[in-house]
């Protein structure tokens, strides 16, 4: 079957759906690749590579919508594209179906299979196919490239000749993955960078990305994004309020900030207020990647960069992925490459729509003349959810001195019992047993109590040695073979002599064997 | 030569024994500590052959010089990987010595009876009370008894690490019935002999244990070696203890005694490193789940050796976690010569050693020493648990459950509660692992499906020969 991608017909949309390199490993599927006349331009590409890679070229799109099965694209399609599809074609793109019903039932009227990557459910196996998230890191970081481009100082901090610089300071709303690689942008960068999330735990990502969690004190048991699929859910008035005075207490001092929040289907959440952009520094940036949205700051305007009054950038571009086309095609086309492996099971250049696979059924929107959209749940959860933890509660000196009390206590008593009982046993066996046994067996006790002292101070690295040690020591039963085997009874003098024989054995291969290990050990 | 300048020589050599246990605390006392040992167990011999009782004294030296040469043979040819193999085969050695010892002791006694020309261990037996030949029954009984316990135990355990015995854990039909039918044999075998002093129960008894050494460590699975043979050192050491009350050798108590509380601490820390009671590991196998375990979810992503070496060049702190696997393919030198190139970068290497990791106590150790990577930059579990989280790279080479994040999330997991290495905090793993397969225990591992986890896939050795080129 043939599979191909036309010429995005958005205005400014630099990204392209395939790249010479996806349409080689397309190739391998089975497919036959064709491309529109100019479609990876933009990007990078051009009409020779993709000649190169043994894709065909043709002339226009109309063209290309009548030769191909399956068209690939970035953008949901223009109402002119939809209807050029036809009742055996599959359209793989963006198509936002919730906002975007219209243009599904235009779709279905054709009878057309619709493919949304933005519907790939969010669990493991589909992350390869996850082009929200490949577009979003490309968005976080181009965010931060942009607001470096607007902001007129280092972000690193520098003592040099001509003065001290200090390091910028930037605050990234939001920890989504766009969120994240904006985090770890600013950092590598040399900026000092705080995060925040209303989901509490993915502090410990943001940590791990070298920025620092700005906790809120907040009572409540905040909702765990593991109920909503690992997104952020609508918070509490409270909780945003608590919010919104953490925020208004920090801007003075923020140089960079850039909000990502962003909830399913809703309008983004207004996080960063009027008064708090008149807070900050002149020559501050916003970069708003909510603005398409609405924006999570109510100063941006949509696609525009603005300047206010007491001179802080916001900028409100909406096509960043657009603005690294040839990075952000790149991972487009091997999202769609993954989604056609998964199609295409037996690698013979046909697609099996099986509608019973979680991510195909979730991703899916018509199909065979129906609405598919919305999914039934997926059945398995995104995330496990996390079981609920015990905070560990701080102790005041007091309570540990208590408790480091009642341990002694409980140690103490513990020694006493264990002597108590030892005691009474020996009593007990010294009553009944003759004195020359009594005599052995005191020195056995001891031997065991000396073994229990001294083997407790073994290092872990050498229980090995250890072992071959004692093995090599226990062979000292040897001393109970030499006295019998001088008795006057043959078979007596044969087991004797085995019994020296293989505790000789030992006795060499023990030590050793001890010594080229503990040789071995040596400092750096 | 007098008695007492025996029991003296005697005192020497249980001294410098004790001395000999207590240097292993660090690795430079070690080494002298070793001469301790040597030293105690020369005094102790040569004081024997010199002593009251020795007989045939340059025969003995011959079978002593015999054993040397053998023992001189397997300590210089034995691979580092090969050493838990070795070190039960000794262990069975010990515990045959033990029954004869005991059988030898048994023989006696019918001779002290007899009357007649007495050997000095027979003469002894002879002034001793009809109460003290009883107890002397019991005691040699005993040694007896765990002797031939040791002895198939450590032929066992010796055939499942070297794998000629199938590691898995494997019961004959009646399970443990049949070992407490044994021991019910041995119990009554006991009285028996302690009425009738003949040889009938006592040779019963004899085969009643070695059927329990065999059948209790036949069902103990491979990865519960460690305890199984800090377990059988402990035996081997009781039953020296056993074999010195009868013979009335304070030296042989002493060293026994030695022997044995160091096994069983050897043991005691291996089930407490995997949150499991002695007993449990004892009788076999993992206890049944408590409920459904948690479902894994998602794939675990390959990665070829350019994508490791280029996170390696990159990292700036790598944690390497060793484990069976490592020693299974050799793989030590290879992993020694890529720490050596990574710290020549300045990069913080360090090694992550679990205490039941490898199928020996200490294992890794041994095992990264014979590679010559310095012993301060491996760490144990709890120095260096806390340091996960600020870590570029984890490699995890060929060990399984002691990384498994279900021992802490997962409650029905069947080895929750087990402390694990929490390599998944690191920024990135890298998991050296043959294939798809689950571990020897058969647990679903949820790290190798985790976001930040890679699988490099492939013997050990040979998935590093080929990533060293590529570090620069």
């Amino acid at each position: 079957m043939k599979i191909g991608t036309p010429k995005e017909t958005f205005a400014a949309e630099n990204r392209v759906a395939m790249t010479p390199a996806s349409a080689k490993d397309l190739q391998k599927l089975g497919y036959d690749c064709v491309i529109e006349s100019g479609a990876g331009a933009a990007a990078g590409f051009s009409d020779k590579a993709y000649k190169d890679a043994g894709v065909e070229v043709v002339k226009t799109g109309t063209a290309l919508f009548k030769a191909v099965d399956i068209v690939a694209k970035v953008r949901p399609p223009s109402d002119a594209e939809a209807k050029r599809l036809r009742a055996d074609q599959t359209l793989i793109s963006f198509f936002y179906p919730a906002q975007n019903e219209k243009l599904m039932n235009t779709v279905n009227g054709k009878g057309a299979t619709a493919i949304a990557m933005d519907m790939v459910p969010r669990i493991s196996r589909a992350q390869k196919m996850d082009a929200l998230s490949s577009m979003a890191n490309i968005a976080g970081y181009r965010a931060v490239i942009e607001a470096g481009n607007n902001f007129g100082r280092f972000f690193t901090g520098q003592v040099t000749a001509a003065g001290k610089v200090p390091p910028a300071k930037v605050l990234v709303v939001g920890a989504g993955v766009a969120g994240l690689a904006a985090i770890g942008t600013a950092t590598s960068l040399g900026a000092i960078t705080y995060a925040f999330d209303v989901r509490p735990e993915v502090a410990e990502q943001v940590e791990s990305m070298g920025a620092e969690f700005v906790f809120l004190d907040f009572e409540e048991d905040q909702a765990d994004g593991a109920s909503t699929g690992g997104y952020a859910a609508v918070s509490s008035p409270e909780f945003a309020a608590a919010q919104l005075a953490k925020f208004r207490e920090i801007a003075p001092d923020i140089d960079i900030v850039i909000t990502t929040a962003l909830i399913p289907g809703r309008d983004a959440p207004e996080l960063w207020t009027k008064d708090m952009v008149e807070a900050m520094k002149p020559g501050s940036v916003i970069i708003d990647l909510a603005a398409e949205r609405g924006g999570n700051c109510k100063l941006t305007v949509m696609d525009e960069k603005i300047v206010t009054d007491n001179g802080v950038t916001i900028v409100g571009y909406t096509d960043f992925p657009s603005r690294m086309a040839a990075q952000s095609s790149t991972l487009y086309a091997t999202n769609i490459r993954h989604m056609m492996t998964d199609l295409t099971p037996e690698k013979d250049g046909t697609p099996v729509h099986n509608m019973e696979d979680d991510v195909i059924r979730g991703a899916t929107i018509t199909h065979a003349g129906d609405v598919t959209f919305p999914p039934p749940p997926p059945k398995v959860a995104a995330i496990a959810a996390q079981p609920k933890k015990e905070a560990p509660k701080e102790l005041t000196p007091e309570e540990k001195r208590a408790e480091e009390t009642a341990a002694f206590k409980a140690q103490t008593r513990n020694q006493v019992t264990l002597l108590a009982v030892g005691g009474a046993l020996l009593l007990a066996v010294g009553l009944v047993a003759p004195a020359s046994f009594m005599q052995h067996f005191i020195v056995f006790v001891l031997s065991v109590f000396i073994g229990f002292q001294v083997i407790w101070g073994v290092a872990h690295s050498l229980h090995t040695p250890l072992m071959a040690v004692t093995n090599a020591i226990s062979s000292i039963i040897i001393l109970g073979a030499l006295v019998q085997v001088g008795s006057g009874s043959f078979l007596v003098i044969i087991l004797a002599s085995l019994a020296i024989f293989m505790t000789g054995i030992n006795i060499f291969g023990g030590f050793l064997v001890t010594r080229r290990m503990l040789a071995m050990f040596q400092k750096s | 030569m007098e008695f007492g300048f025996t029991t003296a020589a005697y005192v020497v050599a249980a001294v410098l024994f004790i001395l000999s246990l207590g240097g292993l605390s660090g690795q430079e006392s070690a080494k002298r500590a070793v001469w301790y040992g040597i030293a105690g167990m020369a005094l102790a011999v040569v004081a024997t052959l010199m002593g009251p009782g020795a007989g045939l004294w340059f025969w003995s030296l011959i079978l002593i010089a015999g054993g040397g040469v053998i023992g001189y043979q397997l300590a210089t040819k034995v691979q580092m990987t090969q050493m838990p193999e070795l070190v039960a085969a000794m262990h069975s050695l010990v515990g045959l010595a033990a029954v004869f010892v005991g059988f030898i002791a048994h023989f006696e006694i019918g001779n002290a009876a007899a009357g007649g020309d007495l050997g000095t261990f027979a003469a002894m037996i002879a002034k001793k009370s009809a109460v003290e030949v009883n107890i002397l029954r019991v005691e040699l009984f005993l040694g007896i008894f765990i002797g031939a316990v040791t002895f198939t135990g450590s032929v066992i355990a010796y055939g499942k690490l070297a794998g000629r015995v199938n590691s898995a854990a494997t019961k004959l039909p009646g399970g443990h019935m049949l070992n407490i039918a044994a021991a019910a044999i041995a119990v009554l075998t006991l009285i028996w002999y302690f009425n009738s002093g003949g040889f009938f129960p006592l040779f019963i008894m004899t085969l009643a244990a070695l059927f329990v050494g065999y059948h209790l460590i036949m069902g103990i699975g491979g990865a519960d070696m460690p305890v199984v043979v800090s377990m059988l050192n402990s035996y081997s050491g009781w039953a020296a203890a056993a074999i010195g009350f009868s013979l009335g050798n304070d030296l042989l108590i002493v060293v026994g005694a030695l022997v044995g509380s160091s096994g069983a601490i050897l043991s005691y820390i291996m089930c407490k490193a995997m949150n499991r009671s002695f007993v449990s590991v004892i009788l076999g196998g993992f206890g049944g789940p408590a409920g459904e375990q948690m479902a894994v979810e998602g794939e675990q992503v390959a990665i070829d050796a350019d994508g490791v070496a280029t996170a390696l060049n990159e990292a700036d702190s790598v944690i390497i976690i060793p484990g069976y696997g490592m020693a299974v393919a050799q793989a030590q030198t290879a992993v020694a010569e890529l720490v050596r190139k990574l710290r020549a970068q300045g990069k913080n290497v360090r090694f992550a050693i679990h205490p039941v990791a490898g199928r020996l106590p200490g294992h890794m150790n041994v095992l990264l020493a014979e590679a010559k990577v310095p012993y301060d930059i491996v760490m144990e579990m709890d120095e260096i648990n806390d340091d996960f989280p600020d870590t570029d790279v984890a490699i995890v080479i060929g060990s399984n459950d002691i990384v498994n994040p279900a021992a802490q999330d997962d409650p029905n997991s069947p080895i929750a509660g087990m402390p694990v290495l929490e390599c998944w905090k690191a920024k990135q793993v890298f998991v050296s692992k043959r294939g798809q397969g689950t571990g020897y225990s058969g647990i679903e591992n949820p790290l190798f499906f985790k976001d930040n986890t890679r699988m490099f896939y492939g013997d050990a050795k040979a998935s590093l020969d080929t990533l060293l080129p590529k570090i620069d």
